[in-house]
């Protein structure tokens, strides 16, 4: 994930502090992924490196002011306006042990797809029920962050539609018989 | 058989369905199933095509017997009853909600809604005070003039919820009440449905869809008429899924 275009946008509405942007950032994605202070730090380093953003003063507490740069704002309109890359998407778990299962021996493919699509309806369940707790006429964060949630429960349910789909190609497949 | 040891509305105990028993075309539909459904419970029942997912339906409602184990509905074990005993019980006791054409589409959403009070024998001042009450608590009470028609998917949704509840009864069957829906809409059926079950209706749900399964306390899936697993808190003593079943797969695959 892109913390370092996360913390560009930020920048790009206005001079921050390392840790103003690490409580805007987890405020306005719906405390969904965390950073930690030491990552905030690390890519405001690189950004500064880059020429994307500049250290424009110090408080008496030591706590560095950061400005964006006109390079960093090109940078920002062009990550609003492409879409992230999907070349080469994330190695998923489950995928790779399914398509392991297929071929090892005394491992059962259909007990193996249960166990996930077990997982997958608890964390739904507890998804809905954190959805169950935003308010009818979400503001802010709140509906930051139930976005965010229905983007989890989304995601959860193709992976539950590809379990179920997985099975009846494999039932399929196995009795030899088109449906 | 008919007592009723705890305040469950629907109580299926080893149910199976064979359909042409005894001959070369002998289907298990479902075997050996165990369910009980609570007030204040919302159970999705959940698996593909002909995993036996309706006829826990039709078992549940009433519209089908068992032809082995028990199903007991609001107390009552359906097991002994006449046709037209069965179809009383079924009238008083559940209320259903499917897919699509749910609705009259000659009445208004309050008269929908009244009909199943209007069979009941009741007045018809207090079948319309109940139908309206209940409109209200799906949240459409402005809309009981409007005709089908004149209503959303989701809209017709609730009504057809509203009118699975009224009066006195408890137990709402739903068989993919979100199925023609869009996304938004969709949800805020399930809304309605588990609102409507935290104020201490029953209810069975029956759907392919995980997202909205999800809604419920417990996902019961089935496959080839058989349990392969169940997520989420056991209420009950009487499990769900027989020893050794839970989150296993038994059976039925060759």
């Amino acid at each position: 994930m892109s913390i370092r275009h996360s913390l560009l946008s930020l920048l790009a509405e206005g001079d921050r502090h390392g840790y103003q942007l690490r409580q805007e950032f987890e405020a306005r994605t719906g405390g969904t992924w965390p950073v930690n202070i030491g990552q905030v730090y690390t890519t405001l380093g690189r950004l500064c490196r880059d020429g994307l953003a500049e250290e424009v003063g110090k408080q008496d507490d030591g706590s560095v002011t950061y400005r964006i740069t006109p390079a960093g704002k090109a940078e920002v309109d062009t990550w609003w306006s492409r879409p992230v890359p999907r070349a080469a998407p994330d190695r998923d778990e489950t995928s790779i042990k399914v398509a392991l299962a297929l071929s090892s021996p005394g491992v059962d493919v259909l007990a193996v797809l249960e166990t996930e699509r077990e997982e997958i309806l608890r964390a739904l369940q507890a998804y809905t029920r954190a959805k169950t707790r935003i308010p009818d006429h979400p503001t802010g964060g709140e509906l930051a962050r139930l976005l965010v949630l229905d983007q989890q429960i989304f995601t959860a349910e193709a992976q539950a539609r590809w379990l179920d789909h997985c099975e009846q190609r494999l039932a399929a497949t196995t009795q030899g018989s088109a449906r | 058989m008919t007592e009723q040891t705890t305040g469950d509305l629907l109580r299926m105990t080893d149910a199976g369905r064979v359909h042409h028993a005894g001959t070369p075309t002998e289907v298990h539909a479902l075997r050996s199933f165990s369910l009980a459904v609570a007030p204040g419970e919302l159970v999705a029942v959940m698996g593909p095509s002909g995993s036996g997912k309706s006829t826990v339906l039709h078992l549940a409602g009433g519209l089908d017997v068992p032809t082995s184990g028990e199903v007991v509905l609001d107390g009552v074990s359906l097991g002994g009853l006449s046709v037209r005993k069965r179809a009383a019980l079924r009238r008083r006791a559940v209320g259903y909600v499917f897919q699509d054409l749910n609705l009259v589409p000659a009445l208004t959403a309050v008269e929908n809604v009244m009909l199943p009070r209007e069979l009941d024998g009741v007045p018809t001042a207090t079948a319309r005070a109940e139908a309206l009450a209940a409109l209200d608590e799906v949240d459409i009470a402005d809309l009981g003039d409007r005709f089908p028609e004149e209503l959303s998917g989701g809209q017709q949704q609730r009504v057809a919820i509203a009118r699975a509840l009224v009066g006195p009864r408890r137990l709402v069957l739903a068989d993919e009440p979100t199925g023609a829906l869009d996304s938004l809409a969709g949800e805020a059926v399930m809304k309605v449905l588990r609102a409507r079950v935290d104020a201490g209706a029953a209810g069975l749900l029956v759907t392919h869809d995980a997202q909205h399964a999800a809604w419920a306390d417990r996902v019961v899936r089935l496959r080839d008429g058989f349990v392969v697993g169940t997520t989420g808190e056991l209420v009950h003593g009487v499990g769900e899924a027989p020893a050794g079943v839970t989150g296993r797969v038994v059976g039925g695959h060759r």
